[in-house]
Order: C-alpha cells, then structure tokens, then sequence
C-alpha cells in the first residue's frame, strides 16, 4: 500500500507511460486506488483532471477527463485530488449552473458543502424501495391517457434526430409539480453533448415557466470534453438523491442526450481495446446505463422522489439500436416518438403503440383517475392498433377492398391521431382527455367495445352519428335563440 | 454466508472492475471464496496461474489499492439450508436484505458480513427419527412448522450417513443448536451449507407426468410443461416476461416459488415485496410471501453477484424440493447474468466466443436447466414401495438483444430447456398480453401430458386444443391471402375462419394480468372459454349451410357476450358459459334465409 494519504495529497509523479485517445497510461499501478480523481498538470500549466480505471502491478490506466490533446509523457505529472470524484451538495445548488463535472460556470462562488457525496452512489436496498403510485398530470394525452408518468418513475423520451423532443420534455417539466402538492420541487437537468442552442432552450423555457429558481443545471455541451459525460449524469443524480432523500424534494431529472454519454464510453472503451458487444459499444453498457437509470424511486418513510426523464436519440431512428434497447430493457417504459406523425404537423409526434409505461397502474384508477382507466386505454390502444394494421393493408389492396367495419376502424385511426395525438401545445387536463377518447370511440361499433365493463360503456358511449346529431341539436337550439 | 477459518493470504496485484488478481495463493481452489482488501469484500476464486489467482468480487472494488490482502477462506460458495428462507428476500450471496437495510440503511454499503439464517430465532422443532435409526443423506431428523403453509424438514445433509446416537425431543430451538449427532460423532443442526454451483443429488430422475399449471390460458392450453420440466421466454423489452413469471409465482399449481430478480429493476422487486404478502394463495388461503423466497440482485447491484444469484436461487430451490415439495424456480431474466459471464471473461481476457460471450456459455446454461426435473428423492426409502419425489421446474427470461431471436443466449437456452414461450413486441405494441406468439413457441412436453389432461382436464381437452390450433394456423394462410388480395375476396365460409380464430385470439389467448377475475384462470374456464368460441363458429357454419350472410349473423350481438365472458370469475363459470351456449344456439337457430 502507498504511503499515508494526507502525504499523498498534491505530491506530484512523473508517472506517464504513453498515451492513447482518452487514456494515459502510468507506470506505477500501486501509488492511487481504483476509481480515484488525479489532478494532470501538463507542460504549458494547465491543469486537468483524470480518473483511474484500471490498476495492475505494471500500470495504472487515467481516464483524461477534458481529452488528451497536449498531453507529453516527459513534462506531464499526476497528483492525487481525490480518492473518488465527488460532487458538492446542499440546497444551495438549487438555482445554480455547473459543468459536466460539477463546477461551477455561473460565474458564483463554489457551493459551500453540507455534504461531499460520491458521484456513484450506492444501490438502493430493494426492500427500502417504496412503490411509486403518485400520477403526475403532464398535460399530454399520450402520457397522461395510455402512458401515465409516476412519481419515481423512471420514463425516458426516444427520439429522432429533428423530432420535437425537447419542446415535450418541457411540458413534462412545467407540469410535473402534481396538483395540490405543496412538498418542495426542484428540476436537475443533466446536459450531455447537446449544442449551446439546446441548453438556452431548455433554460428559458423553464425561465419563462417559472421554474428558473427551481432548476439545478449541470451543462456539458457539444464542444466541451466528451470524457466528462460519463461524470455529468451521475453528478446530476447524486445532487438529485441528496435533495430527495436527504431534503425531501420531489426531483425530476431531465438527462439529455444519453446517446452523447453511450458515445463517450465507447470511445474510453476501444481505447482500452475491449472487445465490443454490439455496433462498437461496450458489453457492459447495460450494466453501467442501470447505474445511471436505477438511481430514480421513492424510499419507504422518506417524503422525497427522484423521478428521471432520460432523453436519448435513436440513431437512424432505429429502435432496436443499443442505445434505446438497452435504455429500454432498463426503465419503466419509453415514450416514442415517430417522424412520419412529425411530418403530418402532428404535436406532440408521439408514436403510440411502442411506448409503454410499466407504473401506470399504480398511477392510475378510483380515487386518482377513473376506475375504468386501464379498460379504456386498452380499448383504445387495441382500436388503434387495429386502425393502423388497416392502414397498412390498405395502403396495398385499397380501400374498395375493405369490409364496413374496417373502414370504420380507419375513420377511428385517423381522428385519433388528428386528436387525441395531436393535441397541440396546449395543456389538457385528464377529464379531456377521457372525453375525446369517448368521443373516439363513437366511430366504431358499441358491440366492438368488449375490453371496457359493460356498464361502463353503456354510461359513456355515444356512437359519432348521436354525437353529430346532439351537436345539429345544440347547434340548431343557439340559432333558436 | 458465514465462513470458514482464514487459510492462505495474498496480495493484490490487480484491480479491473469486477475483476481482480493476487499473488501468493499458493494452494487456493478454483470457486474458492475470498475475502478482498481492507474492506474484505466476498470473492471467489475464477482462475489459477501458479500462486496467481483471478477472482470475480461479489461487491464494487472501487477505491482499493494494489498491495491489500487477500485472503482464501477454505470454503467454495455455499447457502445456507435450513429453516427461515420462505418468506426471505436475500441478495445473490444470499444476505438478507434485510439485515442489510439494517446495518447501512437505505443504500447498500460494503464489506458487510451477513449470515443467511437468523441464530437467533428459536423453531418449534418435532423430532421424526430415532435413536439407532440408520440414516442417510436426504432423510428427514424432524420438522418445524416454517411458515403457516409450509412444513420445513429437516433433513440429513447429502454425503452424510450413520446411526443415530441422540436426537433432540421436541422443542423450541436455533439454527446452531446439535438436534441430532451420529455413532462417529458427527453432530447435525437444523441447517447446513450446499456448495451452490454442485447440483444437489437425487435418487433418480423420472419423465414428468404432470403439468405446472400456469393459469394463463395460452401456456395451460396450447404450450403446457410440466412439473419439473423447463421454458425460456425471450422478449423484447417491454414484451411481458416478467409479468408472466409473477403471475406463475402468484398463480401457478408450485408449492413453493423461488424468485430470481437477477440484473433487473428494483422497482419490480419493491412491487413484489409490497404485493405479495397481500395476496392470497389459492391453494391455501394464506399470503404468498409464506411459499417464496426473493434472491434478488438488481441491475445496479455488483455484476458478479449475478452470477452467483442464479446459483444460490437454484440450491435453494434444490434444498425444497429434497424435502419433497414442487418448487418452481422463476429466473428473470437469465441474458443479465450471461451478460456477466461475458463482463468477467472479457476482463480474464478469454478467447471469445460468439458475440463476446465464452466459449463456455452453453455448458453453463445447459448445466443450469440440467437441474430440473421430477425426481424420486435420495433417502432411506429411495428403494422401496413408496418413494419420496419431489420437482423442479425453471422458467428462465431472456432479454434478446434487439428482440432477436438468434442470439447466442436465446439459442442455447432453447436447446436445453423442454419449452420456447416466444414473446412478440408487435404483439405487446397492439396490447395483445401475454404477447405470446403462437406461431414460434412449442412445448416438448405436451405428448408426455396428453394422458393427464383426458384424465383430469374437463372432457375434450385435447380435441379442443387441436382444433383452435387448427383455426390459428387456417388464419396465417388466409391472412396471406388478405395481404394480397384484401378481404373482399374471401367466401363467407372463410370469413368465418377469420372471425372464430379473431375471437380465439382476442378472448381465448389475450389474458389481463391486472384484471381481478381473469388474471388466473383455472381449467374449467379455462376450456368453457376456447369451447364456447368454437361450438358458436360451429353453429355459424350451420346457419351459412342455410345460405344466411355471415353479415347477418355478426350483426347480433353475439360475439360481444362471449367476449364478456372472460370477466366471469373461476367459480361458477360453467353454469354462466352454459347459459351463453344456450343462448347464441337459440339466436342462430332462430335465423332464415329470407
Ligand atoms: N399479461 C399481461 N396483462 C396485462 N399487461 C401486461 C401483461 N404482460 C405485460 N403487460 C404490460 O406490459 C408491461 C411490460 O411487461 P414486463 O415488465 O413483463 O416486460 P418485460 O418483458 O419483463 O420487459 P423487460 O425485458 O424490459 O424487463 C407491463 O408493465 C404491463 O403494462
Ligand atoms: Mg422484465
């Protein structure tokens, strides 16, 4: 073992071995423990910072945060910062900017810490896990109707690149502060390799929402070292885990884009000469995306939540993508967005029938929605699902080739795209949404109805001729008047 | 896991992840358990180079430094059998979680040594052999109630034999306490250790004759298996595994469920803890938490841990069915721990083998199913009249990356487990749950269960199978024609194929989890259901003789009460399915070509 740590602490090495991509290579493998954050101090004086990922008796592999370019093995040394990376907490943070590794870049004074926490974190005990069961009404029908979004919930956003992804993040933010909740609320928005365009968006839009002094940012853009996105998120989370388990604060975390994050690790891991799993990228990146998306729940007799709105772009709008796959087998559902709806002018684009939310029965029901709320998604979702498959066939043998009821389902499709999809960028409220949906299925057949309670249908269904005809009488009643 | 006394001692002189290397072990044994560093993190022994060992760590190796010790215990991985597992949720060294939250809180910290079993808890023990008795491994010293449902017996362990010198009268006792010691000496206690990784010995294999039931229509119906058999359900994300592998841990005919979470979310574990002590097992009015125990290791939790988790899950489901029980072993999902198999070869710098996995992958997946079955048990009474048996039965999820089906985890498995229960995003995307496809999954053992179903299934089970199996595969062909041609150019006696095999999969096959009558159904509705659908598309066949339009016929509402059926609870549905029958016969019959 080396020697005591406080002498450790600043005491300079010329240690650098060779260099390659992200990683320096040391001679001494027994002088820093695994995981510990060296500060590089290059020839021209600049500092930087790098983590050690490896440690063998021959060597010891430094991951370069802010990149190598510039780096010498001859003038360049290494000195001990911290036996792990750490992140500052206290409710100071709210309000204020950071960089992907935490420091400060909003021209402020560092943050005096309540508490120096390890940006990993610990694995939540599951028997500490409390089920997440508070809905949070988003104002978006795809959501809050067929896809509803819980406290803890862990629901990423796979997008397109050019799909409008953050203008639905947003709305989730401006909304996520649950009706007659008055417990604290705070947004953490993780930036990773987004452009400098993106981040203003996304800081007005909570500006103008009022959710500014709400907000805690760890920015790391485009053009700002791709190595420290493998730290932002988990600086995010840890700021996030203090404010909700520690401060008991209801945290939404906005993490955009992980696919910059699942890039940079590909790029630390070919410099390692890893054998690559699937397009190039790691075999672990299942276990390391899970450490990012696991840290989100709620915790038995904690007031606090961390709920996680991960953002991720599908390369080649390609589902099956590791990135979104592994995203997916990950978190608690995924809401997808589609490009052709896009190009119809359809907002939000939502791509029904690929998302899921796994919670939302817990979300959902008497005494928080309706009890007949899962019926009714499924009725519609299956409708819709019929709708589509029609479209298809028809777009093959045309629509003379379509028996009654088929046209029926067609009619349904597109209304329900036209709107209940395409709501636009007003909020609805839950009760609307509900409404249209009835109002929808008044394009089919009662007897079609089968996966909703008979004497619910009964109660709400009205077929679209009713419908047409109550409103000729309403219309007809005001010329009356 | 307790451990043994300290044996040799090295130093540490690598640290990759997961992964680390000593030196100076000199006679340490391969899956031999280390304690690692300062912190003395569980290791366990993966490689030997001489004095050099690799070993994978059970815990994260974060922040140690090369030069710590290491330090060989002697013993390989091992559970800890014994009375206080049901009702237990332990992590994949089996830890209680419990104990855990207990000693570090709400976040699992590290290096924290946690024995399995309570030493403290006293058992009402009732002693079952006698003094002088000849025993051998598998015979039962005495039983203690272990849960409201489930009496533990206490077993001789495996290996051990001999005359019984004293035994324990009944009473309360530990765990530690000596209930019973041999003529040699040897002193027995109501618990011992089983390596994980060696399968525990039965008697004798036998074919399996009866099914598990699963109380999901489509694997009941079309796919059965059976007690002590195995099936794989590979899915896409999002595709249902792990909502089918809770109903069957909820629903299904075992008598004790053993319940891997490994790699997966902790949500899901948290929904299992909070729903389960709830809910109500069928079989025996009490809660179901008394008849399973949870090995859980989240995704979040050490990747080493997985590999261990599967094992230790599988030997104490081994452990239940020794005692004679039906235990039925859920594993979900088993690509996470294959996925650490690949993470530790890659960091030992194996040679690799498809898509990065080891070359060895097959051989330990084949070596986990291989532990199935339905056994005649080791015991004194192995060999005569009237044997002991007990099963076992895996169901394994895999998570296909990209839900493609021809990857190296999927592929074996299929080799190697008796039934594919194929799930389908496209299915899961239109909500059709369980999004089983019936066109790719099979079940082996159905021919080896035909007998059980005439005798004990409500009569024309077989028959009926076949023929809604018939219609689901006359509903490809025609579909094909559709795509081509669209539906205008069908016959109505075609149209009514589409219809019946519509209805066969819309109200037969799609089975809420989360409806209160139809999340499990038993055999009787089960059938009333599939035997409604097909004697009304029998009875539509009677009226097209008549030259009626199918148009005339859907046009009555009656496909819509069959539909309605499914919500009908299990008891009483024959008489409620009767009246339908009754009904739609009345309707149809009723009908004149005019
Ligand atoms: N039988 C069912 N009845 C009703 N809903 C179902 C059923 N099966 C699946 N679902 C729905 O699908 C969702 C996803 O199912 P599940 O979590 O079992 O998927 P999975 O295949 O285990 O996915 P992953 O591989 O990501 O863990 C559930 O949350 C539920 O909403
Ligand atoms: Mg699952």
């Amino acid at each position: 073992m080396a020697e005591n740590n406080a002498d450790m602490l600043h005491k300079e090495y010329w240690d650098l071995n060779y260099v390659s991509g992200p990683l320096v290579f040391l001679e001494n493998g027994e002088r820093f423990p695994t995981g510990a954050i060296l500060d590089v101090h290059l020839t021209n004086g600049e500092l930087r910072q790098g983590q050690i990922l490896e440690a063998t008796s021959t060597h010891a592999v430094l991951q370069i945060l802010q990149g190598t370019r510039g780096i010498d093995v001859k003038g360049t040394s290494v000195s001990l910062k911290a036996e792990g990376a750490r992140v500052a907490c206290s409710e100071d943070v709210i309000g204020r900017r950071f960089n992907g590794t935490g420091q400060p870049i909003d021209g402020l004074p560092p943050v005096v810490p309540d508490k120096e926490l390890d940006i990993n974190g610990s694995a939540i005990n599951p028997v500490s896990r409390d089920a997440p069961n508070d809905f949070i009404e988003t104002g978006i029908s795809a959501i809050d109707g067929f896809n509803t979004l819980v406290r803890g919930q862990k629901l990423p956003i796979f997008l397109g690149s050019g799909l409008p992804a953050n203008e639905i993040a947003n709305l989730i933010v401006q909304n996520s502060g649950t009706k007659g909740d008055d417990r604290p609320f705070v947004v953490v928005f993780a930036a990773m390799g987004i452009t400098a365009r993106e981040t203003q968006y996304f800081l007005n839009a909570f500006e103008e929402g009022g959710k500014g002094s709400q907000v805690v940012a760890f920015i790391n853009q485009a053009d700002d070292p791709a190595i420290e996105r493998i730290f932002t998120p988990r600086c995010a989370l840890t700021v996030a885990e203090y404010l909700a388990f520690e401060k008991g604060y209801q945290v939404l975390v906005v993490l955009t884009d992980l696919t910059n994050y699942c890039d940079a690790l590909r790029q630390v891991s070919s410099a390692r000469e890893e054998i690559p799993g699937r397009r190039g990228y790691p075999g672990y990146m299942y276990t390391d995306l899970s450490t990012i998306y696991e840290r989100a729940g709620r915790i038995r007799g904690n007031p606090g939540s961390v709920t996680q709105i991960p953002m991720l772009t599908m390369p080649d709008d390609d589902i099956t993508h590791p990135i979104p796959d592994l995203t997916g087998y990950i978190t608690e559902g995924q809401i997808v967005l589609s490009r052709p709806l896009h190009r119809q002018g359809i907002f939000p684009p939502v791509d029904l029938l690929p998302c899921l939310s796994r919670l939302m029965n817990n979300g959902i029901g008497e005494g928080k929605t309706q009890d007949w709320h899962r019926e009714w998604s499924n009725q519609l979702y299956a409708a819709y699902a019929e709708g589509q498959r029609i479209k298809k066939l028809m777009a093959i043998v045309g629509e003379d080739a379509l028996t009654p009821l088929d046209k029926k389902y067609l009619k349904f499709c597109n209304e329900f795209e036209r709107k209940m999809i395409g709501q636009g960028f007003d909020r609805r409220d839950i009760e609307d949404t509900f409404r249209i949906g009835w109002e929808l299925m008044g394009y089919l057949p009662k007897s079609e109805l089968t996966r909703i309670k008979a004497s619910v249908v009964d109660q709400y269904y009205k077929s679209a001729e009713d419908l047409a005809a109550e409103a000729d009488g309403i219309e007809a009643k005001i010329e009356n008047a | 896991m307790a451990v043994a006394e300290t044996q040799q001692t090295g130093k540490l002189v690598r640290i990759a992840g997961p992964m680390i290397e000593a030196d100076g072990m000199h006679g340490v044994q391969m899956g031999e358990i280390l304690r690692v560093g300062k912190l003395g993190l569980m290791g366990e022994v993966i490689r030997i180079e001489g004095e050099k060992i690799f070993a994978q760590v059970f815990e994260s190796t974060e922040g140690m430094y090369l030069g710590e010790a290491v330090e060989a215990t002697g013993a390989p991985l091992s559970a800890e059998l014994g009375p206080g597992l049901l009702a237990g949720t332990f992590d994949g060294i089996q830890r209680p979680l419990k104990t855990l939250q207990e000693s570090s809180g709400d976040f699992i910290g590290r290096g924290i040594t946690a024995v399995a079993l309570d030493r403290n808890k006293q058992w009402a023990y009732t002693p079952v052999a006698q003094i002088g008795q000849q025993v051998v491994g598998g015979d039962t010293l005495g039983t203690v109630p272990e849960t409201k449902v489930i009496e533990h017996k206490i077993l001789v362990p495996p290996g051990v034999s001999g005359t019984i010198a004293s035994i324990k009268a009944a009473g309360d006792y530990t765990v530690e306490e000596v209930i019973a010691t041999l003529e040699d000496g040897t002193e027995l206690k109501m618990y011992h250790k089983s390596p994980v990784k060696i399968s525990r010995p039965v008697h004798k294999f036998l074919p399996p004759t009866e099914p598990f039931l699963t109380r999901q229509r489509v694997l009941d119906m079309l796919f059965p298996i059976a007690k002590g058999g195995s099936a794989i359900i590979p899915g896409g994300f999002g595709a249902g595994k792990t909502v089918v592998e809770q109903s069957m841990s909820k629903y299904s005919n075992a008598q004790i469920i053993v319940y891997v979470g490994c790699g997966e979310r902790g949500n899901e574990m948290a929904e299992v803890l909070t729903e389960f002590p709830e809910l109500v097992d069928p079989n025996t009015g009490e809660s179901l938490m008394n008849r399973t125990i949870l090995v859980v290791n989240t995704s979040n939790m050490p990747v080493a841990a997985r590999d261990a988790s599967v094992y230790t899950g599988m030997t104490l489901a081994e452990y239940y069915r020794d005692q004679g029980y039906d235990v039925a072993l859920m594993a979900d999902s088993t690509s996470r721990w294959a996925e650490a198999l690949r993470e530790i070869s890659s960091r030992l710098e194996e040679m690799p083998g498809e898509e990065g996995y080891p070359t060895y992958l097959s051989e330990r997946i084949a070596a986990f199913y291989e532990r199935c079955g339905n056994a005649i048990l080791c015991g004194s009474d192995a060999t005569g009249d009237n044997p002991r048996k007990g099963s076992l039965t895996a169901v394994g999820a895999v998570s296909p990356p990209g839900g493609d089906f021809s990857e190296p985890v999927t592929q074996t498995s299929m080799q190697v487990s008796g039934a594919l229960w194929a799930l389908d995003s496209a299915l899961a995307y239109r909500r059709h749950y369980p999004s089983l496809n019936w066109n790719k999954s099979y079940s082996l053992y159905f021919e080896g269960l035909k007998g059980w179903f005439d005798e004990n299934a409500p009569a024309g089970w077989n028959d009926r199978r076949q023929q809604a199996a018939t219609l689901l595969q006359r509903e490809n062909e025609l579909m094909d024609i559709v795509q081509l041609v669209g539906p205008d150019a069908l016959q109505d006696a075609e149209r009514l194929i589409l219809e019946v095999a519509r209805m066969i999969r819309e109200i037969f096959l799609q089975q809420s989890a989360f409806s209160d009558n139809d999340a499990a159904c038993q055999l009787d509705k089960c059938f009333g259901l599939l035997e409604s659908i097909l004697i009304y598309g029998e009875e539509c066949e009677k009226v097209l003789a008549k030259e009626i339009p199918l148009t005339r016929i859907t046009d009555l509402p009656l496909r819509e009460q069959i539909a309605r059926l499914k919500e009908e609870p299990n008891d009483g549905f024959t008489a409620v399915k009767d009246k339908v029958i009754e009904n739609f016969k009345q309707a149809l019959g009723a009908l004149e070509a005019n």
